[in-house]
């Protein structure tokens, strides 16, 4: 048969190519419905979180940091209860990375501040001394692009009905909804009074001005994600 | 059979051998800079404040993966095929203008999408999903890359001569499909600014799957990345570049054959492995890790088959560099493959995975087997390319021991860093709390990190070499079509 296969081009491709094609067919699409039903408690981004959230993936946050909490007694002491697959559920794409040159960051947001945040991401390493991660200051100055963003949001609403303006189960029995605003302007408003919120914890004049004048920096953003993530 | 001997046109294959050395340089030179980034993070401000934007860590890093993946070994691999394709196939390309054609354009339009991805990268344009940063433009471009490339592979079958398809012609056509195949299906992506009526930037898009689908095809695809992009193809040119270059037959048939289905049947099942102790469903966890041990199998019957090539016949890698070369290649590809799934070991990869014993692994496949052999396909080609005696076979075994050195120094200094790491952060003191704060962990590597470092840049100089020996060989006076006999510096 192999023979007869080597001199047969057309045979031999589609003989290799049903063979690759298998494993696939038989790992993959079985698992896909099931998959991505949410957790309780898991919402959607809201259009600052999900701005800053490309600012992380514009700098690569994700070469050196995880979000993925693996179940061992010394990563669920380090970084908190272990991952869960319907938390991921509004990840597009996934974030989990493959190297920790720094710590995980799935649950920062229940340890870290924004004044935190701040001062780290300006000098790391005078916060955390020895450290090897670079400073990000051009955070500071940058503009988020919200506009991306929120077409972002009415993508994911429209194409993947992604709940947003629709009650989402919390753990603790109540709902809570995260709104998706009707119009361009809309959504620059609501993210600038959710960048009120970080600014006014933060430290930097450029920074509070900058949002006085509703500009928001990418770093409002960003530390708007990473509060999110919990 | 004709009497006259075929010409071959390498005019295309001269043109990828080119974009093989440049990328290479670049994407090694990248590496280097990342590397001495971690050891010395000061080295972030390379270029000044104002630039740090553009030259921190991990702005860097995607663009070193994906000028060494996409650049330097993607074009060795499109250099050794337009080489090999005609020669083994027995046809020339000048016999259609047709195919002559698409070669060209498959280059040129190559070229722009390098140019494309690196333009993209540096701005901060990505996707984020490691192997697959491009936005949905690059994407499309790349798929078209891909089909012309497509083209001349089975349009070169169609007019060949040796109705049998030699077996670096089944890893071709196993490249091709592979990646075609993994590469859509990845890459499915909505573009915002479309469906939402042309707001914010628009090239941005937004990934069809989410959370752990996500991660289940992206890492379908990474795996097979490496399997059909620093595997399938470097196997195909090794069955053609290892016998021709030390005159002996492939030593087994059934061998090849058994490798060759073995590794297309048994490499995509492996990719759970890089998602051990993750979300993704248990069974699939399971199959990664088993079916990563039986890959042993088929990648050492490659490796096996390669080293007996040479039986009777090793004086040839005490006298000449490029046997040398590629001897060292296998072995590391044996390497590799040994190392591999003992990290996808369900107990083992708990410590191993997220750390430096990961890119160690890494490297001794790329540098070692990947790097090795590419170079070596390039040296052999060369001569015959340009038609010029090889310039320095001295350069070439000095290049060799810098190398391999460089190779030692980089696994060896990340086996130590990354099991280091994996150990101190499991690590419980006496009444049950962590031992150490992660920057404990992360200050212990300093000595490893420059180490490595030094290894990396070790190999970088070797390249340098090798671009240099190539340069000098491509620049030469002529010789007289008989002078070469012995076109490389052991007869050929
Ligand atoms: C039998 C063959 C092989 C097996 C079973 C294998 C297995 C593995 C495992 C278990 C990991 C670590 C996943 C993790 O914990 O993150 C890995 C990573 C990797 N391997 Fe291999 N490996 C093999 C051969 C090779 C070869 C020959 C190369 C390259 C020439 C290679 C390149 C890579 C790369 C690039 C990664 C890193 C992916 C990433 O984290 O970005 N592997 N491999
Ligand atoms: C001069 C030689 C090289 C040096 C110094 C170097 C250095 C590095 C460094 C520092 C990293 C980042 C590791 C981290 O995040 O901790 C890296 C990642 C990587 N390099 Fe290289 N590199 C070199 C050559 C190559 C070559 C030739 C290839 C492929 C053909 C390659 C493929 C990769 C890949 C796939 C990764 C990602 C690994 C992962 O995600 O686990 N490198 N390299």
């Amino acid at each position: 048969m192999f023979h007869w296969l080597e001199k047969r081009p057309f045979f031999f491709a589609v003989a290799v190519f049903l063979t690759i094609a298998f494993a696939g067919l038989i790992e993959i699409l079985p698992n896909f419905a099931q998959a991505s039903r949410p957790t309780i408690g898991t919402a959607p981004y809201s259009t600052l979180e999900l701005a800053g959230r490309h600012v992380y993936i514009k700098n690569s946050c994700n070469a050196c940091h995880s979000q993925l909490i693996r179940p061992f007694k010394a990563e669920t002491d380090r970084y908190g209860h272990y991952s869960l697959s319907g938390e991921y559920a509004y990840d597009r794409p996934f974030l989990w990375g493959s190297k920790r040159t720094g710590p995980d960051l799935m649950r920062v947001g229940n340890y870290r501040t924004t004044d935190w945040h701040e001062n780290h991401m300006y000098d790391p390493a005078g916060v955390v001394p020895g450290s090897i991660m670079p400073a990000y200051k051009w955070m500071f100055t940058n503009i988020a692009d919200v506009d991306t963003a929120y077409a972002e949001q009415l993508t994911i609403e429209s194409v993947f009905n992604v709940p947003y303006n629709k009650p989402i189960p919390m753990k603790d029995g109540s709902t809570s909804t995260v709104a998706l605003a009707d119009s361009l302007e809309g959504a620059h408003a609501s993210a600038l009074e959710e960048a009120k919120l970080v600014a006014e914890d933060m430290k930097n004049q450029d920074v509070k001005d900058a949002v006085a004048n509703g500009q928001i920096p990418e770093i409002v953003a960003l530390i708007a994600y990473m509060n999110s993530l919990k | 059979m004709e009497n006259r001997p075929l010409e071959y046109d390498y005019s295309v294959a001269k043109l990828f051998m080119f974009t093989t050395i440049v990328l290479g340089i670049v994407g090694m030179l990248i590496g280097v800079i990342l590397a001495f980034q971690l050891a010395f993070p000061s080295i972030n401000l390379l270029l000044g404040e104002g630039l740090a934007e553009y030259t921190n860590f991990s702005r860097l890093r995607p663009l070193h993966t994906d000028a060494v993946i996409f650049g330097f070994t993607l074009s060795g691999v499109f250099a050794t095929w337009y080489y090999i394709g005609q020669r083994v196939l027995k046809v020339s390309m000048a016999e259609s203008g047709f195919l002559m054609f698409i070669g060209k354009l498959h280059f040129w339009l190559y070229v722009v999408g390098v140019a494309a991805v690196v333009v993209s990268l540096f701005m901060g344009i990505t996707t984020s999903k490691e192997y697959a940063e491009f936005e949905w433009p690059i994407d499309i471009a790349i798929v078209i890359v891909w089909v012309l490339w497509g083209i001349s592979v089975f349009g070169l079958i169609g007019i060949r001569r040796e109705r049998s398809l030699y077996i670096s012609i089944w890893y071709y056509i196993a490249t091709f499909l592979g990646i075609a195949m993994l590469y859509l299906f990845n890459n499915m992506e909505v573009p915002t600014y479309f469906a939402s009526g042309g707001i914010g930037a628009w090239y941005h898009s937004v990934s069809m799957y989410s959370g752990t689908n996500d991660a289940l095809v992206q890492w379908w695809y990474g795996h097979n990345a490496v399997a059909f992009g620093f595997t399938v193809p470097i196997v195909a040119m090794i069955y053609y570049f290892l016998p021709k270059e030390s005159g002996q037959a492939v030593y087994s048939y059934k061998l090849s054959l058994l490798s060759f289905w073995g590794l297309m049947f048994v490499y995509l099942w492996a990719g759970g492995h890089h998602l051990l102790f993750s979300t993704v469903p248990d069974w699939m966890q399971t199959m990664g890790s088993v079916f990563s041990v039986i890959l042993i199998l088929p990648s050492w019957g490659s490796a096996i088959n390669m080293l007996l090539t040479m039986k009777g016949e090793w004086q040839q890698v005490a006298s000449s560099p490029l046997i040398k070369f590629m001897v060292l290649a296998s072995t590391f590809y044996m390497f590799s493959t040994l190392e591999g799934p003992i990290q996808a070991i369900k107990s083992v990869n708990a410590l191993a995975h997220f750390t430096d014993w990961i890119v160690g692994h890494v490297h001794d496949g790329v540098l070692g087997w990947v790097g090795f052999m590419i170079m070596a396909a390039l040296f052999h080609m060369a001569p015959r390319v340009f038609k010029r005696e090889l310039y320095s076979k001295a350069l070439m075994t000095t290049q060799f021991w810098i190398q391999t050195l460089g190779v030692v120094l980089y696994f060896t200094s990340m086996w130590i860093a990354g099991i280091t790491q994996g150990m101190m952060w499991r690590a419980h003191d006496e009444f049950g709390n962590l031992a150490y704060s992660f920057i404990d962990t992360v200050t212990v590597l300093h000595p490893y990190y420059t180490i490595r470092a030094v290894g990396g840049l070790l190999y970088l100089i070797g390249f340098f070499m090798f671009a240099y020996n190539i340069y000098k060989t491509m620049s030469a006076r002529p010789v007289e079509e008989n002078e070469l006999q012995s076109a490389t510096p052991m007869a050929a």
